[in-house]
């Protein structure tokens, strides 16, 4: 399991290659879903206006 | 075939198959991923020159596929936006653009961290590496214009422009490793008839690929079925679709 995390002395690079992939990944879904509320109350308070 | 088309576009029925487009591709990313992962991180070899920094290219060179296939995408909406105006990929390039802005830039960081200990350095003007940095910033330049004009449908028409003229960049990625002398190493899948990577490592790395495509069509329907609610605000259908789910 300890070789697992070490990845042969280049564990830096490896699992910071995979922390970032899963960052973007994260990331993206994340500021998608907060952009869809922000647009659905968008809608909601311009049609409050009309 | 136009009046196909034509209906197949329609915001209304856009929204409506891109739903469940989304649903599936969300699953299948989930479940390549996993697989994925197992292979990339368990259950692959050790290279015998790179050791375990040959994981690393089971992100790397996904995130890079994705990059140019992304823009392919982004491509193929801006033509479809010159010729027919289609509301629904005007949209698409914009989101396509912010997608594949990130991937882009996770495969430049990615080959920097594989660079340090393989080459020695995370950086080198090299071809290959130099022709990725441009489509960042070439993704860069798309979403700047699609954002600078207070007509969405001009700042459309303009980033559009932008990603057709861009196109000429992809051979360019595609080809410089093998047209100048790079330090990247040259395509070990690409050439089908004797692809010179050893199965044990084409699974992982295949598998991957075809999550990062899952991934980025569930993401880009997920942005665009927003994006399109917003500017259909005023329509009917929206209308009554946002009365149904209060």
């Amino acid at each position: 399991m300890n070789d697992f995390f070490h990845m042969g002395g280049y564990a830096f690079y490896v699992w910071g290659c995979y922390g970032l992939t899963a960052g973007v990944l994260l990331a993206n879904l994340i500021f998608a879903t907060m952009r869809r509320k922000r647009i659905l109350q968008q809608i909601q308070e311009l049609s409050e206006e009309d | 075939m136009f009046t196909f088309l034509h209906k197949f576009a329609s915001p209304q029925y856009f929204y409506a198959w891109s739903a469940s487009w989304q649903k599936w591709s969300s699953i299948l990313a989930v479940l390549l991923m996993s697989v994925g992962l197992y292979y990339s991180l368990l259950n692959s070899p050790a290279d015998y020159q790179q050791g375990e920094t040959v994981r690393i290219m089971y992100v790397h060179v996904p995130a890079a596929w994705l990059s140019m296939f992304g823009y392919m995408v982004m491509a193929s909406a801006a033509i479809v936006t010159l010729i027919w105006r289609i509301k629904v990929a005007e949209i698409m390039i914009g989101q396509c653009a912010v997608i594949g802005a990130s991937f882009t830039a996770l495969a430049l960081i990615t080959g920097m961290l594989w660079g340090k200990p393989m080459w020695g350095a995370y950086w080198v003007w090299d071809a290959r590496l130099t022709s990725e940095l441009v489509l960042l910033f070439l993704y860069f330049g798309v979403i700047a214009l699609s954002g600078a004009f207070d007509d969405e449908r001009a700042g459309a028409r303009a980033a559009a422009i932008l990603t057709v003229v861009g196109i000429v960049n992809i051979p360019i990625i595609h080809y410089s490793v093998e047209w100048w002398n790079t330090l990247h190493q040259g395509p070990t899948v690409s050439k089908f008839d004797s692809p010179s990577a050893h199965p044990s490592m084409l699974i992982p790395l295949l598998i991957m690929a075809l999550a990062f495509k899952a991934y980025f069509f569930a993401l880009l329907f997920k942005r665009a079925r927003a994006e399109l609610l917003l500017r259909e605000r005023n329509t009917s259908w929206v209308k009554a679709l946002l009365k149904d789910t209060e």
